[in-house]
């Protein structure tokens, strides 16, 4: 069956076998775990894949501590079903909340609250790990150590996570006291972030197609959790409300060059002029602030159907203002950007082979056209240069060394990948082309 | 409280149809071969609904255990819903009678002893709805899987010979011919998406059915017409092709 992850790209013909609760591995040779398939590349591509999507049951909540543990293909939309209703929310969230708990590990995904709360398995208790020689493993932070450490971030290549425990956030209501400030360029959307935080949650927005003096002009959005008293009459009769199923699915086939210079630039003001006064303050639901794209379901379709990439880097303080003012540059010299380039400031995080690190980072789409993967090849260069890395589960397409110089424990994540999964059972079209396993098989 | 009796519970079309009753304030009991499998089930629902939920482990192949099985619950239920059954290797069971034996008595013999019991039970109340998931395999033998279609015939069958014997009792018995669901069992199968139902859409369908006292439904309007169509093609054209 042809398959492809969030970006459309690349599309693999591949044999899918559904996990239910064999607690037996669904093939003998190489494979891939996948969850929702919202890591935009190939990272849980190949052609043998083991979906999670129908292990996806609640095992145990503790409502009073708020600890919560479900089997790994449950989706973060159905475990906010179950918790907000009693007062709790997830520690850490990305952007969409359609994806698996066991991808939220694979990946140690982050949200607007990384400087503050660090990565979702910062927060994980323990979890169950089906390994290559079909033992389950529970591990954790202080049972089977290192085995934890590498399967956090370690994008499922030592072995199948069943199940996992992790702690909530308590909250009061499912709102959010969002203020809004609109920044004049670069330097100025930089120091808000310092100003800002201790904001629980903060992110923001920025055009990348200006110049001059609103080069980098942009919007940044703040959050706390709102109490029950910030909330208005209507919000106050259902004070932990939950999101509401989507609506609206993105039409097939868009136009081809939807995303041209044009349109961005044109969705880039009307984004950033809609607010009028300098600061907006309000009370809103989770969805929109957390989830702004669910809205509308299938909106990668935009891109039609060649597909994009998504691109997403992080560099260390120190460096970001200049070094981002470039790379910013170069990608309005390469003019074929996105409408969405999301700014987010990463607190200290120091785990084995995790994404993030003290410093900006920086998210953006591709459409996929001719030229684009020299572009971003170069790209890469400049980012390294700055000490930066990029996050692998928005690649498709990254160089062997990209990977190599940018995670300074990539030497000994093979050798512990050797040391779990000794015949590359799991093994993805990614972990392939990044030499972190070989090919066994054809 | 009204009480649901789910037969074959681990399946997605019993899973969804639970979730459905559970959402509707049912008491529910699953009952299914594993043990590890029901229990998983038990505590998604009882989270996820805020209810309780009973668990009986139950072998649809022990014909023997079923008497047993059956006074052995709580409670009466008022609906029961007979979901168990298994597709099978056609080309094995043509080859190795206890595979062929296994797909009857799965998805024939075992019914037809546990539905025995309940409507028995369901006469003498005089009050009751039993949900049977056949299939439209059941309509006319193909050389593709005419065992197991050759069982879920029969089980039709049985169904509408005990709705004729329950109806005048006042028991309500309901034939399910779901055609293609999308489950995990059919998750690598390119099936066409005008014909494919999902689970929670043939649970809805299900549950709205039998609260209207129907006799028999497929989920899919279409269905009907494909079957109708299926069922007249004059057998010496059908025996020359291949399905
Ligand atoms: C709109 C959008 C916004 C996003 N925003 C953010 C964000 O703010 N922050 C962030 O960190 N990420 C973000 N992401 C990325 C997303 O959170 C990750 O890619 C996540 O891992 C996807 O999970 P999934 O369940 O879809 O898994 P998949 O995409 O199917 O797989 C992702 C990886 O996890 C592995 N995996 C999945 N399940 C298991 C399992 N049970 N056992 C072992 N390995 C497994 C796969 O092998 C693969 O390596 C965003 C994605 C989208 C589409």
């Amino acid at each position: 069956m042809k398959i492809a992850n969030w970006s459309n790209y690349p599309i693999v013909d591949s044999q899918i076998s559904s996990y239910t609760d064999s607690g037996k591995l669904p093939f003998s040779e190489a494979f891939i775990t996948r969850g929702n398939g919202r890591c935009y590349g190939d990272s849980s591509l190949n052609n043998q894949i083991a979906s999670m999507l129908s292990y996806n049951k609640a095992l145990e909540f503790d409502i009073q501590n708020g600890v919560f543990t479900c089997q790994a293909g449950m989706t973060l939309d159905r475990v906010l079903e179950i918790i907000v209703p009693n007062g709790w929310f997830l520690p850490v969230t990305p952007g969409t909340k359609f994806i698996s708990v066991g991808g939220a590990v694979a990946s140690n995904v982050h949200g607007k609250n990384h400087h503050y709360d660090g990565c979702f398995n910062d927060h994980v208790v323990s979890l169950d790990l089906l390994t290559a020689s079909g033992e389950i493993v529970t591990c954790s932070s202080e049972e089977n150590v290192e085995l934890f450490e590498t399967t956090s971030g370690g994008m499922g290549l030592t072995g199948m996570i069943l199940q996992v425990t992790f702690r909530l956030k308590k909250i009061e209501s499912s709102f959010i006291d969002q203020r809004s400030i609109k920044a004049k360029n670069l330097d100025e959307l930089v120091d808000l972030f310092r100003e800002n935080e201790n904001a629980t949650y903060s992110v923001s927005w920025i055009d990348c197609l200006q110049t001059g003096k609103s080069k980098g002009r942009g919007l940044i959005l703040l959050g706390e959790h709102a109490r029950i008293d910030q909330l208005n009459t209507k919000q106050g009769k259902n004070p932990l409300k939950l999101h509401q199923a989507s609506k609206v699915t993105f039409p097939l086939n868009a136009p081809p060059n939807s995303t041209n210079k044009i349109t961005v630039k044109a969705f880039n003001t009307a984004y950033y002029g809609k607010q009028l006064s300098k600061e907006q303050h309000s009370i809103i639901h989770y969805d929109p602030f957390f989830y702004p794209l669910d809205a509308i379901l299938k909106w990668n379709r935009i891109y039609g159907k060649k597909g994009f990439l998504q691109y997403q880097f992080v560099i260390p303080f120190g460096q970001s203002n200049e070094g981002m003012q470039r790379v910013l540059d170069k990608i309005r010299e390469y003019g074929h950007a996105s409408p969405l380039v999301v700014l987010k400031l990463f607190g200290k995080q120091d785990d084995f082979i995790s994404f993030p690190m003290e410093g900006f980072t920086l998210a953006l789409d591709f459409p996929i056209r001719r030229g684009l993967f020299e572009f971003l090849d170069a790209l890469d260069k400049m980012i390294l240069d700055l000490g930066g890395r990029h996050y692998l589960t928005k690649d498709a397409r990254m160089a062997k060394e990209t990977f190599f110089k940018g995670y300074p424990n990539a030497e000994e994540f093979v050798r512990r990948i050797k040391k779990y999964n000794p015949n590359y059972l799991f093994s993805s079209l990614q972990s392939e082309r990044l030499g972190l396993t070989q090919k066994t098989q054809e | 409280m009204k009480s649901a009796l789910i037969l074959g519970a681990s399946s997605d079309i019993a899973n969804a149809c639970s979730e459905l009753l559970a959402r509707q304030g049912y008491h529910l009991t699953l009952a299914a071969r594993r043990e590890g499998a029901l229990r998983t089930l038990k505590s998604d629902l009882e989270i996820r609904f805020k209810v309780s939920v009973s668990t009986q482990v139950f072998d649809a192949l022990d014909f023997d255990s079923h008497r047993s099985f059956y006074q052995g619950l709580s409670n009466s239920p008022d609906v029961v819903i007979c979901a168990f059954g298994i597709l099978g290797n056609q080309e094995q069971a043509e080859k190795d009678w206890e595979q062929c034996k296994e797909i009857l008595d799965a998805n024939f013999t075992g019914a037809v002893s546990i539905l025995n019991i309940v409507a028995n039970d369901m006469a003498s109340k005089g009050s009751g709805t039993i949900i049977g998931i056949s299939s439209v395999a059941g309509e006319r033998g193909r050389m593709s899987n005419y065992v197991y279609g050759s069982a879920k015939a029969g089980f039709t069958t049985y169904l509408s010979g005990l709705r004729n014997r329950l109806h005048k009792k006042g028991v309500n018995v309901l034939t399910v011919k779901p055609g293609f669901v999308q489950t995990k069992m059919t998750e690598n199968l390119p099936l066409p998406k005008p014909l494919t139902a999902q689970p929670e859409q043939v649970a809805k369908a299900i549950l709205k059915a039998a609260k209207k006292g129907k006799s028999e439904i497929y989920i899919l309007g279409i269905w009907r017409w494909i079957m109708l169509i299926i069922r007249n093609i004059p057998e010496f054209i059908f025996k020359k092709l291949s399905l």
